[in-house]
């Protein structure tokens, strides 16, 4: 007899599938930094250049999210969050990921390069390197400090941008980079202290495990002292002002109290009131980029110091 | 069960979604290329490269040799093209 059922078992992919591999998410944290980075930057740039640049840079990252899923699958399956990707739930095989994020890495590269310069498009060819293989294939499994390299990669973006428009790198896009560099430990670790994700069985060492729960806040609370100079110093620079200043002075002073207050408590104080305080940082912590870049974007505006 | 054979299975309808998905991504990679091609000549840039052949229009400056032509009309310079041959 003719099975009419044979496809049933394992669903082809829709496009929103392969949407998903590029993980908008991610990317739209990309979209926006790196087109702050690109719009501030001293050389100005045709709009239509910049809308490609930010596009190419965005569609970098994006191959890199999926060379992420086609090299975490096996992570993914295991984890409760990410069992619904497109490869742990079949609907995309594991080939089809590393052949669409090597094409478009690729592409995008090369585009980045005909649309702005070939600085930054291989800097992008870096960064998307860094992410997918220094990160995810060689130290992501390794060592509790991954949140620290993979902050790392997302901290490029906004230099990409800058690359763009100047074809270098300058001390005003190293502090975009150390912005973001410092603000990934806190933000993800925060995460980790509320969310207790079975990372252990997955395999990756999350410092909450291997270090335990004081030690993580012990770090985030380090971290928010570290990020705050380099976001007041990066006001100081020619694309600083006083609208940017005021922002960045409030935020830290906000940071750096959240991260005090999850450093003062205790597992079981956290656990009576269901994690509130390291909830309140993480929301804070979303806020505390995105509110930087768009302070950035409004003091270019009004015009900067 | 008599089932017509013009019935459309679900997995047609995922297929059409990749199919015009990919089909939107492409006329749209053309449209941008195109706009971008437009932009690029539009700012004027140099649009010469090399054609297995050197040409003078796309050697480097040579700031020394081109100081005292620099006073010199513009007409004067394929004739100092030629001085170089």
């Amino acid at each position: 007899m003719s099975d009419i059922h044979t496809y049933e078992g394992a669903p082809e992919a829709e496009f929103r599938d392969y949407v998903a591999l590029l993980k908008p998410r991610v990317m739209s944290l990309v979209v926006f930094t790196a087109f702050v980075g690109l719009w501030i930057a001293p050389q100005p740039i045709h709009p239509f250049l910049a809308f490609c640049a930010v596009l190419f840079i965005a569609l970098g990252g994006g191959a890199s999210g999926a060379l992420n899923m086609w090299y975490d699958a096996d992570i993914d399956a295991v984890m409760r969050r990410t069992q619904g990707r497109p490869i742990p739930s079949g609907r995309v095989s594991g080939a089809e990921a590393l052949g669409l994020g090597i094409a478009l890495s690729g592409l995008s590269v090369m585009m980045l390069g005909l649309a702005a310069n070939w600085f930054a498009a291989g800097f992008l060819a870096f960064t998307i390197f860094f992410y997918a293989v220094v990160y995810t294939i060689w130290l992501k499994r390794w060592t509790p400090q991954n949140i620290v390299i993979g902050g790392a990669a997302g901290a490029f973006p906004p230099m990409i941008g800058w690359a763009c428009a100047t074809g270098g790198v300058s001390l005003e896009s190293l502090l975009m980079f150390a912005l973001i560099f410092f603000w990934t430990p806190p933000h993800f670790w925060a995460l980790a202290l509320f969310m207790k994700e079975d990372y252990h069985k997955a395999g990756v060492p999350m410092l909450t495990v291997t270090h335990g729960r004081a030690a993580t806040r012990r770090h985030i609370f380090a971290y928010t002292l570290v990020l705050a100079p380099f976001a007041i110093w990066l006001g100081l620079t020619p694309v600083g002002g006083p609208l940017y200043m005021a922002v960045a002075v409030v935020l830290n002073a906000l940071f750096i109290h959240g991260g005090w207050r999850i450093l003062r408590r205790s597992e079981d104080q956290a656990q009576a009131d269901g994690y509130g305080a390291e909830r309140r940082f993480f929301k804070l912590s979303l806020y505390y980029t995105f509110l930087h870049f768009l302070a950035l974007l409004v003091q270019h505006g009004m015009g900067t110091w | 069960m008599v089932m017509p054979l013009n019935n459309e299975h679900e997995l047609h309808g995922r297929r059409r979604s990749r199919n015009v998905g990919l089909g939107l991504v492409l006329v749209g990679f053309v449209a941008l290329v195109f706009a971008l091609t437009v932009v690029k000549v539009r700012q004027g840039d140099s649009l010469e490269a090399f054609d297995h052949q050197p040409r003078v229009s796309i050697l480097p400056r040579d700031e020394a040799a081109e100081a005292p032509a620099a006073q010199a009309p513009a007409a004067v310079e394929p004739a100092t093209e030629e001085a170089q041959q």
